[in-house]
C-alpha cells in the first residue's frame, strides 16, 4: 500500500499487497567500482539514477509518482504531486503517489530534516521535466511535426495542424528506464498551474471518515495480536517469569523472552493486553540505579562531563574594539518527548524465511538494512513498507516496534503480527530529544554593537537513527541474550548539524566561538526530536541577543537588523515586526509584553521571523502566550497552506514544548508513564497565530517543517522578560519557575 | 465469553466477548471500523471516542456490558467520502489536522456539541474539546472547522431539509493562495 496515494487503502488493498511478496527491486545500474563517478544530477536524483525509479506513464491514463519520502501528516505526498504534474503537463488527478516501499520505491534514506521537497521534489521536477520531453520527441516522430511547436494539455499533445496523441497511446513504447540527465530546463515559476497553490492534501479526506489510513488499520488474514513487556527502568534485566502460567492464559498464541526482551501474541487485542499485564506482574527484574540526577543537578552533571569541548566555530576580527560590557548566561533545555499521539505500531509477517514488516518508520531503507543485521539475513529477504503513524515528530518507537513485532512473529508459524504499544511503553522508551546546556557570553562596544560572541554547550547525541552508525540501533536489540548494541552514535556534522544546529550565529558578530561537548555516553537514550540541538540553540542565542540589546538599550528588532546583513533574514524580521504591530522599544506592562526571535533553520532551511504576545500572571505565575505573528521566507512555495500548517503547527508544539514539557525520572526508573505525567497544551492554552509567507518563486525550495520550534521559544521567553523584566533561562516555563522568578 | 448483539452505525452488530472487553478493540478488530483509535487507553487523550446515545464516551475503557443497550455511533456512521457529513466537510475544507490521528474524536465531541449548542461560540467549541489532545497542534483550524460546519448546519436548518449542499470537489480543489 501506499500511505499517500489519493483513494482510500482499502482492506482489500492490503490483503492484495500482502498476498504476494515481492521482495528486491534494482533500481539503478550498479556503478562499478574504479569508474568514472557520475556526474552530479540534482536532489535524491544522484542517488537514484534511473527515470523509471521515478515516475510511470500507463495507457490507462493514470501517472505514478514513486517517492522515498513519506506522508507524516506534512502533505508530502500532495506537494510532490503538484511539482510532477506542472513538470508534465498533466492534470494533478492523475497523479498517483507510492511512497516509502523498498520493493518499489528509490531509497532517499530518511524522511527527516525538513528536505523532503527539496531531495524528492528537486528529484521529481527534473525527472518529469525530462519524461515529458521524451514524451514530446515520441510525439513529434508520430505526428510529423518539430517538437517546439508541439502543445501538451493534460498529456494531450497537439500539432498546430490540429492532429494529436497522447501520452497514453505512447506510454507502451515509451522507455523510462534509462539514466537521467537533468538536462531538460523545469518550467518557469510563470508556468505553473499547481506548484504555488494550496492544494487540498490527498492524505485528509480518508482521515476523516474512517478510512484505512494508518498502519494500526492495515489487517492480514489470520492475523493475531501482539504487545511487549518493557523492563521498568533502562538499567533492568529480567531474573524471571512464568512463561508457562501466561500461556495457558485465554487466547495466547506465543510468549516470547530472550534475554530482556518479553512479548506476548494472542488471538484477541484484550487478550493480549490482558496477558501483558499478567506477564509484568509475573515477571522480576533486577534494577538499578543507572540514571543521572535530576533537576538542576543533571545540567552540572552533564557539565561535569570529562568530553573536551570541540571547537565548531572560530572566528576572529583583530580590528574590533574591545567589548565596554560583557555579559554572560547559561540556559538549559531538559529532556523531551515526542509524545505521538498514537503509540508506536508495526505489522510483521516471516513466510519462507523472509520477513515483511508494515512500519510508519521514517526511512524504510535504513530500517530494513537494520531488521537485515538485527535477523542475520540480508536485506533482499526484507520487505519494509510504509504505512502512516500518528505524528512523530522524528525518531520515536515506530522502528523499535518494526523489530518488536518481528521477533514476535518468529513465534507465530508464519501468522502476522501485530504489536502495537501501550502508551507506556511510548513514553519511557521512546528516545527523548537530549537534554541540553547552552553557556553564552558576549560583549558590546562603546556603539552598541555586539564584538564578541560565544556559544558554549553540552549535549547527548541527537540521532540514533537505524543506519546512523554501526551496530543495531534498535530498542529491542540491546535487550537481547547475546545482546546486540547499538553503535557509538557520531554527530550530524556542520553545516547543519546535530547537537550544535543553528549555534553558529547568522549575525555577521566580528568574533565567533562555538564550542561543544558531544557525550555519547547518554543514559536516557536519545535521538531526533524535530529540530535536533536546533531548539535549544536558537532559544539560547535569541534569548541572548535580546539580553545584549538590553545591555545596549536597544531595540530588539533594530538590534537584530544591525547585526545581519543577509537580506532574507532582513526581510523576514521586517515583515514579522510589520505584521505584528511592533513598536520599538515599546516595554511590557508589569504583566503583558512582546518579544521577538528570529532564526534561518539549520542556517540552511527557511528563514522565520516571528513576535510573540504573552500575559503572565505574577501571583500564580500561570503564563499564557496569547498571539504569535510569524514570517517565513521557504523559497519556492509549492503550497501556501502546508507551508502555514507546518509554521503553525510547529509554533504551538513549540509553545507546549517550552510553557510545559519534560521528562520526569528518578536515579532508577522513567516516571513519565501517560499524559497525566505529561502535560501538553490544550485548546484553551493555544495562542492565535498568524503566518505571512515572502513567497520567492524564483528561488530554489527550502523546508519548513522544522523552522518555527526554536524561535517560538525565544521569543516566548523574551515576551516574558518585556511584559515582567524577568529573564527566565531554563526551559520550560512551568508556573512554578514563573512564580519563583517573579517572586 | 457472553453474546452482545449492539447498534452501531444503526446496523444490529453481535459479538462474543467477555463482558469487560472496551467497547474499543470490538469496533476496530471485530466490526473492522477504523475511525475510533487507540491513543492511550486510559481516557486521557480522547483519539477512541465514540458517541453513545448522543453522548460522547471514550471507547478504550468504556466495557462492552455497559454499551450495549445504547445506540453507538462512529466516525464512520456520519458519512462517507462520497457523502460527507457537514463536519467531515469541514475539518477537510479547513485542512484541520496534519498527522490527523486525533481527527476522530475531535469529530465526534464537536458532533455532540454543535447537536446540544447549534451557534456555539469559540471559548465554547474550546471547552467541549478540552479533554481532547492533539500533537501536531492543529487546534485553531479544528476550531475553525467546528465553526464551519455549525454554519452549514444551521443554513441546511434554515432550508428546513436535512441534507447536504451538493458536493464540491475536494481532492483538488484550490483552497486560498
Amino acid at each position: 500500500m501506499s500511505a499517500t496515494s489519493s483513494g482510500d487503502v482499502s482492506r482489500r488493498a492490503f490483503l492484495k499487497a500482502s498476498s504476494g511478496l515481492v521482495i528486491g527491486f534494482a533500481l539503478a545500474p550498479r556503478l562499478a567500482i574504479g569508474q568514472d563517478r557520475p556526474a552530479p544530477l540534482p536532489g535524491s536524483l544522484n542517488a537514484n539514477r534511473m527515470l523509471d525509479a521515478w515516475l510511470r506513464i500507463d495507457p490507462n491514463g493514470t501517472v505514478t509518482i514513486f517517492t522515498g519520502k513519506i506522508e507524516l501528516g506534512q502533505g508530502i505526498g500532495t506537494a510532490l504531486s503538484q511539482i510532477a504534474a506542472d513538470e508534465l503537463d498533466v492534470d494533478l488527478k492523475r497523479v498517483e503517489v507510492v511512497s516509502g516501499d523498498t520493493a518499489r520505491t528509490p531509497n532517499e534514506g530518511q524522511t527527516a530534516g525538513s528536505l523532503s521537497v527539496e531531495h524528492s521534489g528537486t528529484a521529481l521536477r527534473f525527472a518529469c521535466a525530462e519524461a515529458r520531453d521524451i514524451l514530446v520527441s515520441a510525439a513529434a516522430v508520430k505526428l510529423g511535426a518539430p517538437a517546439a511547436e508541439l502543445k501538451v494539455s493534460d498529456g494531450a499533445v497537439s500539432a498546430p495542424s490540429g492532429t494529436g496523441v497522447t501520452y497514453w497511446d505512447l506510454a507502451r513504447d515509451t522507455d523510462f528506464k534509462r539514466e537521467a540527465t537533468a538536462k531538460v530546463k523545469p518550467k518557469q515559476p510563470a508556468e505553473h498551474r499547481w506548484v504555488g497553490k494550496s492544494i487540498a492534501r490527498r492524505d485528509i479526506p480518508k482521515k476523516f471518515t474512517g478510512g484505512a489510513a494508518y498502519v494500526q488499520d492495515v489487517r492480514l488474514p489470520n492475523m493475531v495480536f501482539g504487545r511487549v513487556v518493557r523492563p521498568p527502568s533502562p538499567g533492568a534485566q529480567l531474573l524471571s517469569v512464568d512463561e508457562a502460567a501466561i500461556r495457558r492464559l485465554p487466547g495466547v498464541v506465543a510468549v516470547v523472552r530472550d534475554g530482556s526482551f518479553l512479548a506476548v501474541a494472542a488471538e484477541r487485542e484484550e487478550q493480549a493486553i490482558r496477558a501483558r499485564e499478567a506477564l509484568a506482574r509475573s515477571a522480576r527484574w533486577g534494577e538499578t540505579e543507572s540514571l543521572p540526577p535530576t533537576g538542576d543537578a543533571l545540567y552540572r552533571h552533564m557539565m561535569s562531563s570529562t568530553v573536551p569541548g570541540e571547537t565548531v566555530v572560530e572566528k576572529t576580527s583583530p580590528v574590533v574594539a574591545a567589548p565596554v560590557k560583557t555579559l554572560e548566561a547559561l540556559y538549559t533545555r531538559p529532556y523531551q518527548c515526542h509524545g505521538s499521539l498514537g503509540p508506536s505500531c508495526a505489522v510483521a509477517q516471516w513466510q519462507d524465511g523472509k520477513l515483511a514488516v508494515w512500519t510508519h518508520s521514517q526511512g524504510v531503507f535504513p530500517l530494513r538494512a537494520e531488521l537485515g543485521k538485527a535477523f542475520g539475513i540480508p536485506p533482499r529477504d526484507i520487505r519494509c513498507i510504509h504505512a502512516e503513524g500518528a505524528g512523530c515528530y522524528g525518531h520515536n518507537g515506530a522502528d523499535d516496534v518494526a523489530l518488536d513485532a518481528a521477533l514476535l512473529a518468529r513465534a507465530t508459524s508464519g501468522r502476522p503480527v501485530k504489536l502495537q504499544w501501550m502508551r507506556d511503553d511510548e513514553f519511557m522508551w521512546e528516545p527523548y530529544g537530549s537534554a541540553m546546556v547552552m553557556k553564552l557570553s558576549g560583549g558590546i562596544d562603546a556603539q552598541g554593537n555586539i564584538v564578541t560572541w560565544s556559544h558554549e554547550l553540552w549535549s547527548h547525541p541527537h540521532s540514533t537513527r537505524p543506519g546512523a552508525s554501526a551496530g543495531v540501533n534498535l530498542l529491542a536489540a540491546r535487550h537481547l541474550a547475546p545482546a546486540l548494541a547499538p553503535g557509538l552514535p557520531a554527530d550530524v556534522p556542520q553545516p547543519a548539524g546535530g547537537a550544535a544546529r543553528n549555534a553558529i550565529p547568522l549575525y555577521d558578530f566580528p568574533n565567533v566561538k562555538v564550542v561543544k561537548h558531544y557525550i555519547t555516553d547518554a543514559p536516557l537514550r536519545t535521538s531526533a526530536l524535530r529540530t535536533l540541538g536546533g531548539y535549544a540553540n536558537v532559544f539560547a542565542l535569541e534569548s541572548f541577543v535580546d539580553e545584549l540589546a538590553a545591555a545596549a538599550g536597544a531595540d530588539p528588532v533594530d538590534f537584530r537588523l544591525r547585526h545581519v546583513k543577509d537580506p532574507r533574514a532582513r526581510g523576514v524580521i521586517e515583515a514579522a515586526a510589520q505584521r505584528a504591530g511592533w513598536r520599538p522599544s515599546a516595554r511590557g506592562d508589569g504583566t503583558r509584553g512582546r518579544g521577538f526571535a528570529f532564526a534561518r533553520y539549520k542556517n540552511l532551511a527557511c528563514y522565520c521571523a516571528m513576535a510573540a504576545d504573552v500575559e503572565v500572571d505574577r501571583k500564580t505565575g500561570r503564563l499564557s502566550v496569547t498571539r504569535v505573528v510569524a514570517a517565513v521566507d521557504a523559497g519556492q512555495i509549492v503550497n501556501p497552506d502546508g507551508v502555514i500548517n507546518q509554521i503553525e503547527g510547529g509554533i504551538i508544539q513549540s509553545t507546549s514544548w517550552t510553557l510545559m514539557e519534560s521528562v520526569r525520572f528518578d536515579r532508577t526508573r522513567v516516571i513519565t508513564r501517560s499524559w497525566a505525567d505529561y502535560p501538553i497544551v490544550r485548546f484553551t492554552d493555544v495562542p492565535e497565530v498568524e503566518v505571512v509567507l515572502l513567497n520567492q518563486p524564483a528561488e530554489r525550495f527550502l523546508g519548513v517543517g522544522e523552522g518555527s520550534q526554536g524561535p517560538t521559544a525565544a521569543a516566548i521567553a523574551n515576551a516574558i522578560a518585556n511584559a515582567t523584566g524577568k529573564r527566565l533561562r531554563a526551559l520550560p516555563f512551568t508556573a512554578e519557575r514563573v512564580k519563583q522568578a517573579m517572586a | 465469553m457472553a453474546s452482545f448483539t449492539l447498534r452501531v452505525n444503526g446496523e444490529p452488530r453481535t459479538v462474543s466477548v467477555e463482558p469487560d472487553t472496551p467497547l474499543l478493540y470490538i469496533l476496530r478488530n471485530d466490526l473492522e471500523l477504523n475511525g475510533p483509535k487507540f491513543g492511550c487507553g486510559l481516557a486521557q487523550c480522547g483519539a477512541c471516542t465514540v458517541l453513545v446515545d448522543g453522548k460522547p464516551v471514550r471507547s478504550c475503557v468504556a466495557p462492552v456490558s455497559t454499551v450495549a443497550k445504547g445506540r453507538i455511533t462512529t466516525i464512520e456512521g456520519l458519512g462517507t467520502v462520497d457523502r460527507l457529513h457537514p463536519l467531515q466537510r469541514a475539518f477537510i475544507a479547513e485542512q484541520a489536522c496534519q498527522c490527523g490521528f486525533c481527527g476522530n474524536g475531535m469529530v465526534m465531541s464537536a458532533k455532540a456539541l454543535l447537536d446540544r449548542t447549534p451557534r456555539p461560540n469559540d471559548r465554547q467549541i474550546k471547552q467541549a474539546l478540552n479533554g481532547h489532545l492533539c500533537r501536531c497542534a492543529s487546534h485553531n483550524r479544528i476550531v475553525r472547522a467546528v465553526q464551519r460546519a455549525a454554519e452549514e448546519l444551521r443554513a441546511a436548518g434554515r432550508r428546513g431539509a436535512g441534507a447536504p449542499p451538493a458536493e464540491a470537489s475536494l481532492s483538488n480543489k484550490e483552497m486560498r493562495s
